[in-house]
């Protein structure tokens, strides 16, 4: 072609419309997101199967009774299997998924369009919550009617579900994107995020009831979300004589609070902090 | 807005003690067809890179429609399209779904059915992307790099791995954009992709423009010699270069009476000057 390339010139860019909002394309970007979730059979299946089938294994070893409660193994097998089934949905999903978008540079490209960043981190949060609410209905459905789990009876207790859900979900999720810029390549994800969850889930009382663990391993487990989303279900949806099984004797709601609200600040300003775009190759 | 679309002076990149980008400056103007060759690993990707954005640099100036790409805001990556040269897509979604998303990004988007026929994707519109074959992959690439509508279009090595009739068509795709008016970046190892499409050429070798001009000024400044080929009474096969081949005929003619046997005269192609170029030439 040997035209003058000079005399060519762009009418179009005078009256260029705004961008698109970070609503509009947040909203987009989960539709996008849940639509390529639910797509991988495989995954959906185990990622809920996953506290099903525990909840399955531990309510047949443990069946007695605990003494002066009324209460069986199996009922207190269901509120901490949804909390950590909560923090798999959030925490481990993110963990892996966002380090092996960044390692098969689906960041980069996306880097490369003008969707506002945020957009992206809205989209993972409606995500979380569509399969957060999925992992609650199916958990709740299944302790409802085989494991005996009473839900709750009264108004003021699905509200107390419903902040523990938000806020715990919130943390984990933040937790989860902050944890994401670790792993130096996407194949090493899943070992990264998972050792460490698998380790938070024994000291957070999810398979041990909490009165059993060394102080120390509670400590530990005390100064991450799950501990605290556990504890806050059981008080959902165990009778209140139940909490004679906690540590401190009592659900200590004030506290769950106190600890899932500084997980989500605290983990914002840490996302803010480490999130890497680029991976490491990318310099 | 400076005069050129993209302006790069003294760019330098290192990765540790790599040095893949060496002093390189560039000036494309607004409107123009520009391609970039060079062998495997001079430098091209990476300076598709820095004048994405993607990429820092360790020194140099780049101005790419009047910004820096390092700083650039929202509304300069709506007037930038890019097709990178490892790309990779959402694997379960399926073309429609993923060109339709995203066009929401841009604030005037070409309609994505009209840029799926483009490319040649009708086809494979419902199916999944994770069922397309490379060269289909390719092509969604390239759709995803048009569909906000871009003013610049960098473009690495974009048809790899396209058959015979896909490159065409994107062939004509491009010649449509420019005839728009879009400014054209495209890296490439087909010479007569280059030569077909681009309105000039820089030739990069080890991080540095070894050539610049249109294909024709190249073969001109850099090609002046002719090979002549001929056969011996006995049959033996020889061949001369020469900036005089005129004068070389004459000889032979003087040499054999009658014909020349098996007399032939090539003028190097795109492809032999590009080779010399960049010091890859295989000697005669
Ligand atoms: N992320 C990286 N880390 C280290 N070195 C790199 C990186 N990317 C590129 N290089 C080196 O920089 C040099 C230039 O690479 P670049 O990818 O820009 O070449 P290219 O011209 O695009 O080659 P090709 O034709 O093979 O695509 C090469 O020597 C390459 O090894
Ligand atoms: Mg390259």
């Amino acid at each position: 072609m040997t035209t003058d390339p000079g005399t060519k010139t762009r009418t179009a860019s005078a009256e260029t419309p705004p961008l698109p909002g970070v609503w509009t394309i947040g909203l987009q970007r989960g539709g996008v997101e849940i639509k390529q979730f639910f797509r991988q059979r495989d995954q959906v299946i185990f990622t809920f199967a996953f506290p099903i089938v525990f909840l399955a294994l531990f309510a047949s070893i443990f069946r007695d009774n605990l003494e002066g409660t009324g209460i069986t193994a199996s009922q207190l097998y269901v509120p901490t299997m949804l909390a950590s089934g909560l923090m798999s949905v959030s925490f481990q999903s993110l963990g892996i998924s966002i380090a092996v978008e960044r390692d098969e540079k689906v960041l980069r490209r996306l880097r490369g369009t003008p969707m506002p960043p945020a957009a992206y981190f809205l989209g993972k949060i409606w995500l979380v919550l569509a399969t957060g609410v999925a992992e609650a209905v199916i958990l709740l459905a299944v302790g409802s009617t085989l494991f005996d789990v009473d839900l709750p009876a009264t108004a003021g207790k699905w509200l107390t579900f419903v902040w523990i859900f938000v806020l715990g979900l919130t943390g984990c999720a933040l937790l989860g994107i902050a944890v994401s810029s670790l792993p130096t390549s996407g194949k090493s994800a899943s070992s990264v995020v998972i050792l460490p969850f698998l380790l938070l889930q024994f000291m957070s009382g999810v398979y041990i009831p909490t009165k059993e663990l060394p102080d120390w391993m509670l400590s530990v487990g005390s100064l991450f979300p799950l501990k605290w989303m556990c504890q806050g279900l059981r008080g959902v949806f165990l009778p209140e004589s139940a909490a004679s099984l906690e540590h401190a004797g009592a659900w200590e709601y004030d506290r769950i609070a106190l600890v899932l609200g500084a997980w989500v600040i605290g983990g914002l300003v840490l996302c803010l902090l480490t999130f890497r775009w680029k991976s490491k190759q990318d310099g | 807005m400076t005069a050129h679309a993209v302006e790069v002076r003294g760019l330098h990149k290192r990765y540790g003690d790599v040095t893949a980008v060496d002093g390189l400056d560039l000036g494309i103007r607004y409107g123009e067809v520009f391609g970039l060759l060079g062998p495997n690993g001079a430098g091209k990707s990476t300076t598709v890179e820095i004048l994405q954005g993607h990429r820092s640099r360790d020194d140099g100036e780049v101005a790419v429609l009047g910004a820096d790409p390092a700083t650039a805001d929202r509304a300069w990556h709506a007037r930038v399209g890019i097709v990178w040269q490892d790309e990779s897509a959402p694997a379960e979604l399926t073309v429609r779904e993923t060109v339709t998303h995203f066009a929401r990004y841009y604030p005037k988007p070409r309609d994505p059915d009209a840029v799926i026929a483009l490319v040649g994707l009708e086809a494979k519109a419902k199916a999944r992307i994770k069922s397309l074959s490379g060269g289909q992959r390719r092509r969604l690439d390239v759709a995803l790099g048009v569909i906000g509508g871009p003013e610049l279009l960098l473009l690495d090595e974009p048809t790899t791995g396209f058959d015979p009739g896909a490159r065409r068509q994107f062939w004509e795709l491009i010649r449509m954009l420019a005839a728009e008016g879009t400014t054209i970046v495209l890296t490439t190892h087909y010479l007569e992709e280059a030569e077909a499409l681009a309105d000039r050429l820089a030739v990069i070798a080890a991080g540095k423009v070894v050539a610049e001009g249109n294909p024709a000024q190249l073969r001109a400044e850099y090609g002046t010699y002719a090979t002549v080929e001929w056969q011996e009474a006995d049959g033996a096969p020889r061949s001369e270069r020469t900036r005089t081949p005129t004068r070389t005929v004459a000889e032979l003619t003087g040499r054999f009476d009658g014909e020349i046997p098996g007399l032939r005269i090539t003028r190097p192609t795109l492809e032999d000057v590009y080779l010399r170029l960049t010091g890859q030439e295989v000697a005669p």
